[in-house]
């Protein structure tokens, strides 16, 4: 009986902290995604009231080209950015994990980029980028491309320069590999070391087996960033040109905010959770395959 | 909330107790490498090593340097081909004009994006040390359940949610009399109730704060909320701080959240402003222009360069390592 009390009374002590969670979750987060549920089977021109439409927005997205061609245009975003950018900050992370004097500048230096907010670095780019002035067409003409890329006003380029300048601030990225590096137990290396193995090797099997959940957590991280990727698009390419930028949240953004179609725009936020619910879901299975965790 | 999670880089970092990217003092210390294993590698694959992250440095400078000079130059020294190096004339007058004519609205937007993220980051921080005591000191049924539940709401993007919340703000302006759009409200209450990332990190934190500190003043008589505010919260302070550094971070980059809360120009953010200064602008004037981002990346960049330390520290004093 007292025990009983007891735990009544832990449970309303720890259930009074967690309150502010408790009711923010209830009102920030599992009451927007039931209620777009709902509006999702809904005809919403925001200045009337919701008709149920059932799953009339649903029909009308298997229709929409331009639905098609911004979720096209969010996964070649992807193709763009995720291997490359794995790749690259892996590299970098390996870099900065070397000892030589000076490191800790070289680390400051290149984890910099990553805080400058996503507006500002989108200006700075666009005018890198700018196809006239712009410092990179300048500096390839130096070196003897006469006709180098239009980057953001051309279909064909202005992709690949986002996913160029998206490059440039993943420092954050690099920094979480460097931690899963200092990670890695010493001993491993200098087995490899005893059984001859070569630094290729060692890279392959103990510093990438040895980093694989820190490749898994940036994996999601990137997932989850790039489905909901908007700012910079918004800002350098107004999804241009001729909507070759035109992403997923994008058209979502305009076809609530700039159509007022409350209703398909809240479809699409649901489309939107079930894709990243599915990538995730798929990295997580893949995950046993290739992601190693030490005992610790 | 926002899509680029300046947070992410701590995740790890802290759980682990280290911050090498900016641990200026530590870093030299025994980093096992990965591909130059050894006690000192060869004078040559040092040479090249340094070459490498020279010319890394380079390509996450540039930018910076760019942005920096052409800030200085006038209008037709910005927009001459091929382009200058060193600004001639030397022009302070683009930042003066940014601040003295009224059409530009930069110390506006620049006092509202200070007002929000105040607002944020004490909210933040507030809000989520309470919670985060409650799932790191508090046994109680169900804990694992909803701690569980709190961090998967972290998957959840921002854009899912956007056009609900969009729409019951617009229904709370309507039905209670107290306006949500056009207003910051939208953009800094929900802070208050707690953010999953920082009450994650924060009770990552408690929970290495042994228990027989909070018993023993439990058995001195200490109520819960005494031993939360006496003994918790001031040996917590360095892991406040990243978690009020990154919440700062964080607003101060969304650009999406004002976007869509925000009507009139005059109560824009700095990201909001900028942007609306640059379609004003519309591809001139890059010299303006860039007086202006560097108005935006500067708070930044001067927290990184003063937090720096104070995360060692935190970090170092406080015994999370190892």
């Amino acid at each position: 009986m007292i025990r009983w009390r007891n735990e009544i009374k832990q449970t309303a002590k720890g259930l009074a902290f967690l309150s502010p969670w408790l009711i923010g979750f209830a009102v920030f987060m599992a009451l927007p995604i039931g209620l777009s549920l709902y509006l999702s089977f809904c005809d919403y021109p925001l200045l009337q009231p919701p008709v149920f439409v059932g799953l009339r927005n649903y029909h009308a997205m298997l229709h929409d080209s331009v639905f098609w061609e911004s979720l096209r245009n969010t996964g070649y975003y992807a193709l763009l950015t995720l291997p490359a950018g794995m790749i690259i900050a892996i590299a970098a992370a390996l870099l900065l994990n070397s000892r030589v004097r000076g490191i800790s500048i070289y680390r400051a230096i290149i984890f910099l980029p990553s805080l400058v907010p996503l507006v500002a670095s989108s200006m700075v780019w666009l005018w890198l980028f700018n196809s006239r002035l712009g410092l990179i067409n300048t500096l390839l003409r130096y070196m003897g491309v006469a006709h180098p890329p239009g980057w953001l006003t051309t279909t064909r380029w202005a992709m690949p320069s986002l996913a160029i300048m998206s490059f440039w601030g993943l420092g954050n990225t690099v920094v979480i590999y460097l931690a899963g590096l200092q990670d890695v137990p010493k001993e491993l290396y200098e087995a490899a070391e005893i059984d001859g193995a070569s630094p290729a090797r060692q890279l392959w099997h103990v510093t990438l087996p040895g980093i694989s959940p820190v490749i898994f957590f940036n994996l999601i991280m990137a997932i989850i960033g790039v489905v909901q990727n908007f700012t910079v698009p918004y800002v350098m390419t107004q999804g241009g040109p001729d909507r070759a930028t035109y992403l997923f949240t994008m058209y979502l953004y305009d076809n609530a905010f700039s159509f007022l179609h409350m209703g398909y725009a809240s479809a699409m936020a649901w489309v939107e959770l079930l894709i990243v619910l599915i990538l995730t879901a798929i990295a997580f299975w893949s995950s046993r395959h290739w992601v190693h965790y030490q005992g610790k | 909330m926002p899509e680029k999670l300046p947070v992410n880089m701590v995740s790890k970092d802290l759980l682990e107790g280290n911050f090498p990217a900016t641990a200026g003092e530590s870093v030299d210390r025994a980093t096992p490498s990965g591909s130059a294993g050894g006690p000192t590698p060869p004078i040559g694959r040092r040479l090249m090593t340094h070459a490498l992250l020279i010319g890394a440095s380079l390509i996450a400078l540039v930018p910076f340097l760019w942005l920096l000079d052409t800030s200085f130059k006038t209008e037709s020294t910005a927009t001459q081909y091929p382009p200058s190096l060193i600004p001639d004339p030397f022009r302070w007058q683009n930042y003066v004009n940014l601040f003295s004519e009224r059409q530009y609205h930069m110390l506006l937007w620049a006092r509202n994006s200070l007002t929000i993220a105040v607002l944020v980051v004490l909210g933040t921080t507030i809000s989520s040390a309470f919670v985060a005591y409650g799932f790191a000191k508090i046994r109680f049924r169900g804990r694992g359940i909803l701690f569980a539940l709190m961090l998967s709401t972290m998957m959840i993007p921002f854009p899912v949610t956007m056009v609900s919340m969009f729409i019951i703000f617009k229904w709370l302006g309507d039905h209670t009399g107290v306006a949500w759009l056009g207003t910051f409200r939208p953009l800094w209450v929900p802070y208050w109730f707690g953010s999953a990332f920082s009450i994650f990190l924060l009770r990552q934190f408690f929970i290495t704060i042994p228990d027989e500190l909070s018993e023993a003043a439990r058995i001195d008589g200490c109520s819960e909320l005494g031993i939360f505010f006496r003994i918790i919260l001031p040996l917590a302070r360095p892991a406040l701080s990243v978690v009020a550094l990154f919440a700062f971070l964080a607003v101060w980059n969304d650009f999406l959240g004002p976007l869509v809360y925000l009507q009139h120009s005059h109560q824009f953010t700095l990201a909001l402003g900028l942007e609306a200064f640059q379609s004003q602008l519309g591809g001139s004037q890059w010299n303006l222009l860039m007086a202006a981002s560097v108005l935006v990346v500067l708070p930044v960049v001067i927290l990184f360069f003063i937090a720096q330390r104070t995360f060692i520290e935190g970090i170092a004093t406080t015994g999370i390592k190892g």
